[in-house]
């Protein structure tokens, strides 16, 4: 896949989705993307501050299949608490990234530059290599990880996107998420 | 009160009042066979799991209760996916439960461990893994609400030995947790007026009537409603006898092999009021040419169904009896609903059946009078001729099974259902074999009521075993095999689409001997190989109520199911029976 594929487009769509924190839920979500055909671009899942749940944050592809499908089938699922929509004009996305660049005596120094722009942070260095971590919106991520392909890539790991909902006015409202039901 | 893990989940079966558990035990499941020996619950011993949950299912669709098996681990888990998966697609209320290896052995490829939810996690409504005895009562409670709430589906339990055989304190939960689960009941009145409005404005609606109308026991209302509006019922093969073919707005089943009147007035229809019914493919056809100038109400409680084939310009998320009763009480108090308006479309419909009934060549062979053919040799015995026999020689009430292919097509089409919960067949997987056990669970749920299951001779083979079963604990069901020698509906695909190349279809009429076979098993078997001897065949069975009668019907293999759409193609593309396209060109349009 180039960087450039992997811009989040129009088709793919942030998904948050708050579970009850049980054994097996990751699975039946994973399954039911399996079995009906959707595609999962990226899916971030961790406990909230409430122990009782987690939040998973899935990025689906809707291209195959209309996000309304989506929603209603994952409702379907007994632990799936709540499912909202994050537009992103409405919320603060970020991804976590490490990757390891070959980066001798030489280029070093260029790389190191690079890294401050981002706000980056060096991690491990090696004689050849170094392994960076870059938070930040998925786009800055996507900008740094091209920015990076050029010194030569030996492991990277991305996060996926998570997000919460911005906290402006328009949302105060709401407290936040889209119901799903108002999801076209 | 202290009881084992065991003790405690009889325990809650019967708090839940189940009456009877299909099931078969074995090593993961031993602990809790035990004190089924002190429970009132009826236990039936079946021969293969998979035949524990059809039994299930047929007792859950004729008395409208959730079915129960109970099976052990590792192979026995396996053999009820089947049956899982056929409920899960029907929306049958199903609670299983499966022994499993001890908690401390999961993992380790222990004997008899397999990743029972892992593997049922697509084929039920949910699944449980009990890892802790204190959980018991609350996780049983959940299983039943969830499995008999919303849109019904099948629910299964993993419960290990060592949980099994483990102590916890009895108590007996309030009610459920489950903070994601709060299925659809009431129907939004804005909604309602919606669609009421494009009820009383059209001028060729139908009812799409679907497996959602027994579920929800919307029969009733649905009644209602047709006396009320005058408009015409198509009931889908999941909803023969919600609504009684009888009633002269009833035009019986749409679909592949519906009768032309049912699929064409779909196809012709301005409105279709869909009630509790999916849009499956079978039913629609090619999607892109279905019904294309009907507008849609679709009254469904499952949020995923609406929208999901056909997007309809009202949508209705609502328990369908619900649904279905709030559109009779608003279109009663607007006033007198003007049946006139609708005359022209009722007459339309009326000229279709009366020239594309569904029929077969009597004339030719079939009939008992009609004898013909050479000298010595006996008339053929059609299949259609069965059923129709059949149908006449039973009371009205009579639960009728079948399993899946041509014969039950047949069924479908030349019996006439009067009342709900009386058909029980396997739509939406097609599961061959589900005949012979999902009528036994059938009689013993409906015990007063007579049951026949018609079946072809390749789906008897896959579960006959159970009529041992049905000898044993002596339930008297009745199976009419039509037997013709072939896997049937294949061969009539391999006639239609594969230039008559037969590829492994041919099973032999005599092998096995049916009627050998089911007196092996302890029932009565019968030969009925010509059209006179079929009635005094039915009728001696219908006198035996203390085992179980197999009629082995020698029926005609050329005979094949019509109309019907071929898979893909428009409704509109319907095929006819060769004589009524022979004389009424048109109906090829």
């Amino acid at each position: 896949m180039s960087p450039d594929q992997r811009q989040y487009g129009p088709r793919h769509r942030l998904l948050s989705v708050l579970v009850e924190n049980k054994a097996g839920v990751l699975a039946r979500v994973a399954g039911l993307f399996s079995r009906r055909g959707y595609n999962i671009y990226s899916l971030a899942v961790a406990p909230t501050d409430d122990e009782r749940f987690s939040r998973i944050s899935i990025v689906v592809d809707v291209e195959s299949s209309p996000l309304e499908q989506v929603v209603a089938q994952l409702d379907k699922l007994i632990n799936v608490v709540e499912i909202g929509e994050l537009h992103p004009d409405e919320a603060r996305e970020a991804e976590l990234l490490l990757v390891s660049v070959s980066a001798d005596a030489g280029q070093r120094s260029q790389v190191i530059q690079l890294v401050g722009v981002f706000a980056g942070r060096i991690v491990d260095v090696g004689h050849d290599a170094i392994t960076v971590m870059v938070a930040g919106t998925p786009e800055a991520v996507d900008d740094f990880e091209s920015l990076m392909r050029p010194y030569g890539i030996a492991g990277l790991q991305r996060t996926g996107r998570i997000a919460l909902p911005k906290l402006d006015e328009k949302l105060s409202a709401s407290g936040a998420l889209a119901p799903a039901a108002d999801i076209a | 009160m202290e009881l084992t893990g065991a003790q405690a989940l009889v325990k809650s079966l019967e708090m839940q009042e189940v009456e009877v558990i299909f099931g078969l035990p074995g090593g993961a499941i031993l602990p809790v066979y035990d004190p089924i020996i002190d429970s009132p619950i009826r236990h039936i011993l079946v021969r293969h799991e998979q035949g524990a949950g059809h039994m299930a299912e047929g007792y859950a669709q004729a008395t409208g209760r959730p079915g129960v098996a109970m099976v052990t681990s590792g192979p026995a888990a396996t053999n009820i996916v089947t049956p899982l998966a056929d409920a899960y697609m029907d929306s049958i209320p199903l609670v299983c439960i499966t022994g499993q290896v001890a908690t401390t052995a999961i993992g380790t490829d222990a004997f008899q461990e397999c990743d029972t939810t892992g593997i049922t996690l697509g084929v039920t409504k949910h699944n449980w893994l009990v890892t802790d005895a204190a959980d018991i009562p609350h996780v049983v409670r959940e299983a039943f609400h969830i499995a008999t709430t919303g849109r019904p589906g099948p629910v299964l339990i993993d419960f290990p030995k060592d949980v099994a055989n483990a102590t916890m304190e009895w108590y007996w939960p309030d009610g459920v947790d489950l903070p994601g689960y709060h299925p659809p009941s009431h129907a939004d009145p804005v909604a309602i007026r919606a669609a009421v409005e494009l009820v009383l404005a059209a001028e060729r609606p139908v009812i799409y009537a679907g497996g959602g109308v027994l579920k929800s026991r919307a029969s009733e209302a649905l009644r209602e409603l047709v006396d009320l509006t005058g408009i015409p019922v198509v009931t889908t093969l999941m909803a023969r006898g919600s609504f009684p073919d009888s009633h002269p707005l009833c035009l019986g089943m749409p679909g592949m092999h519906g009768n032309y009147t049912a699929v064409t007035a779909m196809q012709k229809a301005d409105l279709l009021l869909a009630l509790g019914s999916r849009f499956d493919d079978r039913v629609t056809g090619k999607v892109s040419a279905f019904a294309p100038g009907a507008k849609v109400v679709h009254v469904d409680i499952d949020k995923a169904e609406i929208g999901k084939v056909r997007r309809p310009e009202v949508a209705i998320l609502a328990d369908c009896r619900l649904a279905t009763e709030a559109l009779v009480e608003v279109i009663r108090t607007a006033g007198p609903v003007d049946h006139s308006r609708l005359a022209p479309w009722i007459a339309t419909l009326q000229r279709w059946q009366a020239e594309y009934p569904c029929t077969y060549d009597r004339s030719e062979h079939g009939s008992a009078g009609a004898v013909t053919g050479g000298a010595g040799r006996r008339p053929t015995l059609k299949p259609q001729f069965v059923i129709e026999s059949l149908r006449a020689s039973t009371p009205p009430d009579t639960i009728l099974v079948s399993g899946v292919g041509q014969h039950q097509m047949w069924a479908s089409q030349y019996w006439s259902f009067e009342y709900p919960n009386t058909w029980v067949s396997s739509g939406g997987l097609g599961t061959m074999g589900f005949a012979v056990p999902a009528a036994i669970g059938a009689k013993v749920g409906r015990p007063d009521r007579m049951v026949w299951a018609v079946d072809g001779d390749g789906c008897f083979q896959m579960t006959a075993q159970e009529l041992a079963t049905a000898t044993a604990e002596r339930i008297p069901v009745k199976i009419a095999i039509l037997n013709n020698a072939y896997l049937g509906m294949v061969r009539q695909w391999q006639h239609m689409f594969y230039e008559e190349r037969y590829s492994e279809v041919y099973l032999s009429p005599d092998l096995p001997d049916y009627v050998g076979w089911a007196e092996s098993m302890g029932c009565i078997g019968l030969r009925v190989e010509s059209p006179e001897e079929v009635t005094p065949a039915i009728e001696k069975a219908n006198e035996i109520d203390d085992r179980p009668v197999v009629i082995d019907f020698r029926t005609d293999s050329m005979e094949q199911v019509f109309p019907m759409v071929p898979a893909g193609a428009s409704n509109d593309d319907i095929v006819v029976y060769q004589s009524q396209s022979a004389s009424n060109p048109e109906a090829l349009q």
